[in-house]
């Protein structure tokens, strides 16, 4: 067993399968994110110490692989499969799932000019939100986990200019950054992916009412924007049907 | 205070139980008793047989259960029976028995979910007011949470059932099925030491167990025509005890994964364990430290309770009784999928 050692940095997030802490790398200025997978007493060592490097090697692939065809998302800068930890590329958000919350409460206080100006930002956010997961679908790649805490917004980095504070983030100067690949895998199913819309179909509806007019803006572009989408989203009509799970046979 | 009588056959097991409802106390369980059909090692009991083995049975059960019960017919509220899931013709003969008592002593009928009463006898028995429930048998593989009157899925096996994997895997390697091929299994893995690589296939709150069996059957295939197969590191022997270790570490350390995802999910910090396979005590070990190390505790019945029976159809039967809940003789029907999320939970906030 790898000796244990304490992470340098402030744990964010801790799930059930893994933890996440926001620390430095190589420079101080440099900020990352180290994603650790925690050993699990319950189960067998061999086998806790041979899934725990199979999926962190397998995470780190995917994220690169979504790097080199053009889909964004954390760039991996260190792998430790020894100890399951990924050390990989901050991202600043916020989630789109915090966005859309205080974008839409703010909304309500504003007069109809402003709101309609919102309008058109957001529907180009979704817009962007539908070319990236077409772009996804396109390189074979399923995320597992389509929710929209895990669609980031990175604000665009131009020469010049220095990076946004995340309050005044401007839709026309961000990037949607696709984060958490822990559940992913290569596929080009379609099952997959239209399941993998539908869990994102879910996480909007349940975000907020206005939500179901913006679904239909990513769903647009996502047909628009990845080649195979015809059969993925009649595929999306029978998942929608059953839900995620299918009736079992027996 | 009501009483109920519960009829359960859905699968290998005869089950009778009578139990006793009193508002504002534990529910009392009167009688409870189970026959067992058992097939010969090496075989799996087929619904012709086991339908042959309930319809012979049921009567001299009923009358036992009464008789163990001290309760008179007049006394019964309302007979409640198995209406699905499992095999057919098992869960027909004991629908028909069913009808049958219910016409003769002139009381309601009440269809049960099966897997809604091992969760809500799961419950009554530990005290676990709103726990996760990890529902494992031969039949049924679920992770379920409770959510707005129903009892939901989060996750379970796409293909077949862990206990299936375990029974079937029992007769690959000639085991008895006395008094059940998992127990045998179980036993067996207590002697075993060394781990086999077997597949492991958990995908989000899912996992899948046909591809272990098919793996782990071929591996014991080549075993019993003679080759030899030693530990990479030790060069020692595996024996077919060490199979049925690596078979439970592997397949309990998926469910256990599964379970946790959901409990993370849910926020909560209590597991339940129903169902035959619940009965299994290194997957209770196994769900008791991953619990604790979420600061909270796992929950699981005996046999008695944990294998199919009666008095857990009784008991769920006789909730949805006290909310006015009643079959009709015409709709007495029994069916093979019905699942766990189609129950209108009305007794529960």
């Amino acid at each position: 067993m790898p000796p244990l050692r304490l992470i340098d940095g402030t744990l964010v997030k801790q799930g059930a399968e893994a933890h996440v802490y926001k620390s430095t790398f190589l420079y101080p200025n440099v900020p990352c994110l180290i994603k650790v997978r925690p050993t699990k007493p319950y189960r067998h060592a061999t086998l806790d110490m041979r899934l725990t490097k199979h999926r962190c090697i397998s995470e780190a692939r995917l994220l690169n692989r979504c790097r080199s065809m053009g889909v964004l998302c954390p760039t991996v800068y260190f792998v430790d499969e020894k100890r399951g930890e990924i050390i990989m590329e901050w991202i600043e958000g916020p989630s789109v799932r915090d966005f859309l919350h205080n974008y839409i409460d703010d909304a309500s206080d504003h007069g109809k000019d402003e709101n309609k100006a919102i309008d058109v930002q957001l529907d180009a956010l979704m817009e962007n939100i539908g070319q990236t997961i077409g772009k996804l679908h396109d390189i074979d790649t399923i995320h597992g986990d389509l929710t929209t805490s895990n669609l980031m917004l990175k604000p665009r980095e131009s020469p010049g200019t220095q990076v946004l504070d995340t309050a005044d983030t401007s839709l026309a100067n961000s990037d949607v950054v696709l984060i958490d690949f822990g559940l992913g895998q290569v596929s080009s199913s379609d099952e997959d992916k239209a399941v993998d819309l539908y869990v994102l179909e879910r996480a909007f509806l349940s975000t907020h009412p206005r939500a179901t007019r913006l679904f239909d803006i990513i769903i647009d572009s996502y047909k628009r924007n990845c080649l195979g989408s015809s059969v993925v989203l009649r595929r999306l009509q029978e998942v929608r049907l059953r839900g995620r799970k299918k009736s079992m046979v027996g | 205070m009501t009483i109920a009588i519960g009829l359960e056959g859905s699968a290998n097991k005869l089950g009778v139980g009578i139990i006793r409802h009193t508002p504002s106390k534990p529910a009392e369980i009167l009688s409870n008793i189970r026959h067992t059909f058992v097939s010969p090692p090496g075989e799996g009991f087929l619904p012709k047989d086991t339908a042959i083995h309930h319809r012979s049975w049921v009567v001299k059960l009923v009358k036992q259960a009464l008789k163990e019960s001290g309760v008179t017919i007049r006394e019964v509220d309302c007979i409640c029976y198995t209406k699905g899931p499992g095999m057919g013709a098992p869960l027909q003969s004991v629908a028909v028995a069913a009808r049958t008592l219910a016409l003769l002593w002139d009381k309601p009928l009440v269809g049960v979910n099966h897997c809604v009463g091992h969760i809500e006898m799961g419950r009554e028995i530990t005290g676990a007011d709103n726990p996760v429930v990890l529902y494992v048998s031969g039949g049924n593989t679920q992770v379920i949470a409770y959510a707005d009157q129903r009892y939901r899925i989060f996750g379970e096996a796409l293909d077949i059932a862990i206990g299936n994997c375990l029974d079937r895997f029992a007769r690959t390697l000639n085991i008895s099925n006395d008094p059940a091929p998992g127990y045998n299994i179980e036993q067996m893995a207590k002697k075993g030491k060394h781990l086999i690589d077997i597949p492991y296939t958990v995908k989000g709150m899912d996992c899948s167990f046909s591809g272990i069996l098919g793996f782990i059957d071929a591996y014991a295939g080549e075993m019993l025509s003679g080759a030899e197969k030693r530990d990479p590191d030790t060069r020692e022997l595996i024996t077919p005890e060490d199979l049925c270790f690596s078979l439970q570490e592997t397949a309990f350390a998926m469910l256990v994964e599964i379970t946790e995802r959901a409990m993370a999910h849910v926020g909560s910090t209590q597991v339940l364990i129903v169902g035959g396979v619940g009965c299994n005590e290194r997957l209770q070990e196994m769900m008791g430290i991953m619990a604790r190390d979420r600061g909270g505790s796992v929950y699981a019945t005996d046999e008695r309770f944990c294998i199919d029976n009666g008095i857990m159809i009784a008991h769920a039967g006789l909730l949805a009784f006290q909310t006015g809940f009643t079959t009709p003789i015409d709709e007495s029907t029994c069916t093979q999928r019905f699942r766990t999320d189609e129950v209108f939970v009305k007794w529960r906030e």
